[in-house]
């Protein structure tokens, strides 16, 4: 090994190590925010909250941490628990739906040849695609026909119909060996204990890739309830967080943190899967 | 592959569920934009007319389009360097690849006081550029449009950089070996067999990259609200927004129609160029 190559490997993790540490300086800013107490807070921020003059400063550690904001958040804002629920009950029933629903779609887009099934999975990309901002007025013109515009099943119903989950499960279900679906039906297995028995368990990884994805998507959602929810009582995290009043910014940043907590504990616990989930969307079929 | 007719049983649920929630309202909406608000009465291509010779939509559409043209080739290629650069990493390459895509885990919400903090005239970024002697600007009122192009970048370079390495898997390290001991340098190996060997992952990160470019909305939103000072910004989605709000709905039918019309047209011309130089390897 000679020495240049040697001094480029060093240059590669330099520049890696600084473009990584410049990409979760931002996480590191609110956990470390979300420890002032407000004293120090109004000291650092000031120049940009009340746009007085002087500059401002974000210590990577705070020099007086506290658990203050974390105890009037916690505490002192019940809506804080209210607005919590809201986003659970929209999320987690969208995801129950996307399972009951693109789990069997992609099944059939996997495991079934048929007529017109280019054209199908081709609308299904389409449809992945198109902003939200495209459907917002024809979805809207349904909800509104259904009656449930201002409530939680605004979100959930057409979510449960994302294309997303269908397009990502498709390409973990093909990886599975045919061998194993034609063994199965030598063997009597009808089609639904084939998709039962051998597809969900050993497509078990894509499904949870798709779940991950598709929180981190539902828990951000913004355009959705913002058009969608008029009722301030049921806004999810989401709206609430950046409607406290600028005084309250430490009280937001603790918000955050606990907000950004279900998202790294599915990094720390589903990161193979998320990653997978995402490398297998690349693979061509 | 099996060819059956149970495959529709399957795809039942998901299928019947778009034709109500998507393509019965989606072919209202087509009806509507040839009608009047009141009455219902044809008026054949007018509201088009309206939409197209309305100068916030032209603003707007403008403003995507260079968003997309500047962000999506910007991201394509910095989330390749990182992924070349993590591949050929012995150790650590896990630790990287878990740090880039962090940016997925923070909250939307947050963002909107990082920003603030980082890009206000008495902000961080301006401090730092004092200290080389630089004079800073009120970033949020008059560069809104690159600080846009950075969130963007931020959040999605970890993922690309995910489906390139997926990409980079499937090339066979027997080739490199070869050129190796046909004395290729390292561009040489990059240009005729890394680039070549990535080309079926292209279309698909372009596909999912031009998908997240519509998301910068939230951000876009959080920090600037339904009407940025900075007009540079002004999206399709906010026009949408501020139409839906109030309540246009013949104008939006129109314009959704329109939209939705280009990117169909955007995602089949790829997928062809894609099954074109696909047939290529």
């Amino acid at each position: 090994m000679n020495l240049l190559s040697i001094i480029k490997r060093k240059l590669n993790m330099l520049l890696l190590m600084v473009l990584s540490l410049i990409t979760i300086l931002p996480i590191w800013f609110v956990i470390s925010g979300s420890f002032m107490g407000s004293g120090e807070f109004t000291q650092s921020f000031s120049a940009v909250l009340s746009d007085t003059s002087g500059k401002v400063s974000w210590p990577l550690i705070p020099n007086y941490p506290t658990l203050r904001s974390y105890i009037e958040l916690l505490i002192d804002t019940p809506r804080f628990f209210v607005v919590f629920w809201n986003s659970c009950k929209q999320v987690f029933p969208s995801l129950i739906g996307q399972l009951l629903i693109a789990v069997p779609a992609a099944w059939s887009f996997a495991r079934f040849d048929f007529k017109g099934k280019r054209a199908v999975l081709t609308l299904y990309i389409i449809l992945m695609i198109m902003p939200f901002q495209v459907t917002m007025v024809s979805t809207y013109l349904v909800l509104d026909r259904l009656g449930i515009l201002d409530s939680h099943w605004s979100i959930i119903l057409p979510a449960a119909f994302s294309t997303f989950p269908v397009f990502i499960m498709v390409k973990f279900f093909k990886s599975i060996p045919t061998t194993l679906f034609e063994a199965a039906s030598i063997d009597g297995a009808g089609e639904w204990r084939i998709f039962i028995n051998i597809g969900l368990p050993l497509g078990r990884g894509g499904i949870i890739s798709a779940m991950i994805l598709g929180f981190l998507e539902l828990w951000n959602a913004i355009e959705q309830p913002l058009n969608f929810i008029k009722t301030p009582s049921k806004w999810p995290l989401t709206l609430f967080i950046p409607g406290i009043s600028p005084e309250k910014a430490g009280i937001s940043l603790v918000a955050s943190v606990i907000m950004l907590l279900p998202a790294l504990l599915l990094f720390l616990y589903g990161g193979q899967y998320l990653e997978q989930g995402i490398m297998v969307s690349g693979i061509k079929e | 592959m099996k060819k059956s007719n149970q495959a529709w049983l399957f795809l039942a649920p998901s299928f019947i569920g778009l034709i109500f929630f998507v393509f019965l309202p989606f072919g209202d909406a087509i009806r509507r934009s040839f009608t009047t608000a009141m009455g219902g009465k044809f008026v054949g291509l007018s509201n088009y007319e309206t939409v197209v010779n309305n100068q916030a939509f032209k603003m707007a559409l403008a403003n995507t389009v260079k968003f997309i043209i500047i962000c999506v080739p910007l991201l394509l290629l910095f989330s390749l360097m990182l992924s070349v650069m993590i591949s050929s990493l012995k150790k650590l390459g896990g630790l990287f690849k878990t740090s880039f895509l962090i940016p997925l885990a923070i909250p939307v919400s947050s963002v909107f006081f990082l920003w603030k903090v980082v890009f206000h005239q008495n902000g961080l970024l301006n401090i730092l550029l004092s200290r080389v002697g630089v004079e800073g600007f009120d970033w949020m009122s008059t560069r809104a449009f690159p600080i846009l192009v950075f969130s963007y970048l931020w959040k999605n370079v970890g993922y690309d950089m995910v489906l390139w390495l997926a990409g980079l898997d499937t090339i066979s390290l027997n080739l490199y070996e070869a050129a190796s001991v046909d004395g290729a340098n390292a561009w040489k190996k990059f240009r005729y067999i890394t680039l070549p060997g990535l080309l079926p992952t292209v279309y698909i990160v372009t596909v999912l990259s031009i998908l997240n470019t519509f998301k910068v909305f939230r951000e876009a939103y959080l920090i600037a609200g339904s009407y940025p000072r900075d007009d540079s910004i002004y999206m399709l989605q906010h026009l949408f927004n501020n139409w839906f709000t109030k309540l246009d709905i013949q104008k939006m039918c129109a314009a959704a129609v329109i939209v939705a019309l280009v990117i169909t047209g955007i995602i089949l011309l790829l997928q062809r160029l894609d099954r074109r130089f696909g047939e290529d390897i």
